[in-house]
């Protein structure tokens, strides 16, 4: 990877050499976080609110998933992340430095996908990741024609790589600009809802991307909506709403924290719903002639046999795992209109 | 540039384990961003356009005063017209001079204001100017690279207008000794050194719109109102320097020593007004400048 001196004085970009030792620690040092957030909040000029008191911390090497709402203030998040917007209060540390005062340091180890990819149109797939890589003082234009070839490999674009950008289909497009994040190898990649436009195919590739940059020691975190996407591929997550963190930790945790649903299959479901309910059976939803409901803290064994004792006939009796999904629409409420 | 070189031999890590070449290397790394935007900019069809119409302006000018001399009747009978139009018939070179008199108020600094407004505000709009910021491309490092691409498209537009203007003419009219304003006589290879030194002249005037384009450029993130803005700025400018009444502020409108360019074709050239050119355009790179890069540097780009 390139050196990252810096040049001219920049205000964005200053950078001391303190800061540049603590890059050199961060990576000796394998307990700090990758990201690291302090009550980050922003408030934008119209006023808006969108992001409040952020505390996030993303631990390094692992896989992390950023859940949200429309507008509950990921994209936002990640755009003072990445030194684009300045935070209205509140500290960010990426890779263990002060952002966005030393964005020359920190983003040259870093990839990004914001908002969806952008592309000069009037210029090849090729020609377009030549001048991202050069854009990156970093970047060394000896290997950069075989960087670019490499990464357009990477994302199944080689065959398209002649072709103008503006003719490029969405798909196309969010591969090429995945394409321009894989440039170098980084030590963080931040994915804003990658699988945006990507066929079914497509969002296959992407996730065993993700694994296998991460098993590489990529950190990466990763906003979507896809929620069977994140429980797929991420090993932490964590759930905005409104502009602030309502729980974050490792997946396992979070929809262990939904409690899974009983499912009883029965051609017998009036009788099932009363006996479940002697046992303790909360929330008895009746449907067909399936029963579900919220399972007792006694045995489960006890409730089957109370069921068969009262010649109920069992076709199946399960207990279904709580899904992520379910764990977020808890965590957020099922409204499906965007907080003003 | 020096500032973390003390530091390299205790570096660890890949960051710097190549700390002999480093600093002719960072040279090389800095100046690739130069080459990849004026790569970028020539490349485009509207740059191509541009220059293509800046080309065109010549050709119908020679064509013009070819036509309307070519029942034998001089040219220089009907009056006005650009500076220099009349001589055009006996030495073609002077169709370089009327050339750039006739592209200098309106269509030069047009496509200057073009290219300048839409340096930062089209990356915006497109939204390719966070990926390049995320490269990390640097923000004063972006600003100068951009407006290093506009100096040198007024220099490449300058030069274009010029160059067609002198193939035109050598086409059309013929070439030899010539006469200056001050009616004395140079050669044309003297003539042909006045014509260069006229056209960096010309393109230096441009330095000042190219400064302010970028300004505006920095305020907005429509490439097409940053454009439109620059244009408008350049037609009240223009039209305001005709006011009379405004006679105290026109020494600072940048446009106002324009026409100086002509005191190159004196004898001795007439150096005052040139000068005061200079440092009009220097102040107004100057000043937009400086407030392009205190503008974009504190900016939230959220496009
Ligand atoms: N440039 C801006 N100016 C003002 N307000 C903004 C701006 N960008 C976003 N917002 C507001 O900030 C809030 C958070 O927006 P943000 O884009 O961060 O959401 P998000 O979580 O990325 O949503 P989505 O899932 O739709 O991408 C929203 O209420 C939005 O209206
Ligand atoms: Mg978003």
């Amino acid at each position: 990877m390139g050196e990252v001196s810096a040049g001219e004085p920049e205000r964005r970009e200053a950078r001391d050499e303190a800061g540049e030792r603590e890059l050199g620690e961060a990576r000796d040092e394998a307990g700090e976080p990758v990201i690291a957030t302090r009550a980050l909040t922003k408030r934008y000029r119209g006023g808006q609110l969108a992001v409040d008191g952020l505390d996030l911390t993303v631990p390094a090497g692992s896989v992390f998933g950023f859940l949200g709402p429309n507008g509950s203030g990921k994209t936002t998040t990640i755009r003072m992340l990445m030194g684009l917007i300045e935070p209205t209060s509140g500290t960010a540390r990426v890779l263990g430095q002060p952002m966005p005062r030393a964005t020359r340091a920190v983003l040259p180890h870093v990839g990004a996908l914001i908002e969806g990819p952008a592309l000069y149109g009037f210029l090849s797939g090729r020609d377009n990741l030549i001048r991202y890589d050069s854009a990156d003082p970093s970047a060394d234009p000896r290997t950069r024609r075989a960087r670019v070839a490499a990464a357009l490999d990477r994302v199944g674009l080689t065959a398209a790589a002649g072709k103008k950008a503006k003719a490029y289909s969405l798909g196309m497009k969010q591969r090429l600009g995945l394409a321009a994040a894989l440039l170098q190898p980084r030590r963080l990649l931040v994915l804003d809802e990658p699988t945006n436009g990507l066929d079914p195919q497509g969002m296959r590739e992407i996730r065993s991307l993700v694994r296998e940059l991460a098993s590489d020691g990529t950190t990466v975190f990763l906003s979507s909506h896809l929620l069977d996407e994140i429980e797929q591929v991420c090993t932490h997550a964590a759930v905005m709403a409104q502009g602030r963190l309502i729980t974050q930790g490792p997946v396992g945790e979070l929809s262990a924290g939904a409690r899974g649903r009983l499912v009883v299959t029965t051609p017998d479901p009036a009788e099932a719903a009363r006996v479940l309910k002697e046992q303790g059976v909360g929330d008895v939803v009746v449907a067909d002639d399936r029963v579900t409901g919220e399972p007792p803290d006694r045995d489960l064994a006890e409730v089957n046999a109370a069921l068969v004792t009262a010649g109920v006939r069992v076709r199946g009796f399960t207990v279904q795992r709580a899904s992520l999904e379910d764990a977020f629409v808890a965590l957020t409420g099922e409204g499906f209109d965007v907080a003003g | 540039m020096s500032r973390a070189e003390p530091s390299a031999p205790q570096g660890r890590g890949e960051l710097r384990d190549r700390p002999q070449t480093a600093r002719a290397r960072r040279t090389t790394f800095r100046a690739t961003l130069l080459r990849n935007e004026l790569l970028t900019t020539f490349r485009r069809w509207r740059t191509v356009a541009l220059l293509a119409v800046l080309a065109a302006v010549p050709v119908l000018v020679g064509i013009a005063v070819k036509i309307e001399t070519g029942d034998g009747s001089s040219a220089d009978g009907g009056g006005g017209g650009p500076a220099f139009i009349s001589q055009i018939t006996n030495n073609g070179l002077f169709l370089v001079f009327t050339a750039l008199a006739a592209t200098l108020p309106f269509f030069l600094p047009m496509a200057v204001g073009v290219v300048a407004g839409d340096a930062i505000a089209g990356e915006a709009n497109s939204g390719t100017l966070r990926y390049l910021l995320v490269a990390p491309a640097g923000r004063s490092r972006l600003l100068i690279t951009k407006y290093a691409t506009v100096v040198i498209f007024c220099l490449a537009a300058t030069l274009v207008v010029a160059v067609s203007a002198l193939t035109v003419g050598a086409l059309l009219f013929p070439l030899g000794d010539l006469t200056t304003i001050s009616g004395t006589q140079i050669s044309f290879a003297e003539g042909l050194g006045r014509a260069l030194l006229i056209a960096l002249a010309v393109a230096a005037s441009l330095i000042g719109v190219a400064a302010l384009g970028l300004f505006v450029s920095t305020l907005t993130g429509s490439g097409i109102a940053a454009m439109a803005t620059t244009v408008g700025l350049l037609i009240t400018v223009q039209i305001l320097d005709q006011i009379p009444q405004l006679h105290v502020l026109q020494p600072y409108f940048f446009s106002h020593y324009w026409l100086s360019f002509a005191d190159l074709m004196r004898e001795p050239v007439y150096w005052d007004d040139l000068a005061k050119n200079l440092g009009l355009q220097a102040l107004y790179a100057a000043v937009f400048g400086s407030a392009a890069w205190a503008r974009f540097t504190a900016k939230d780009i959220t496009a």
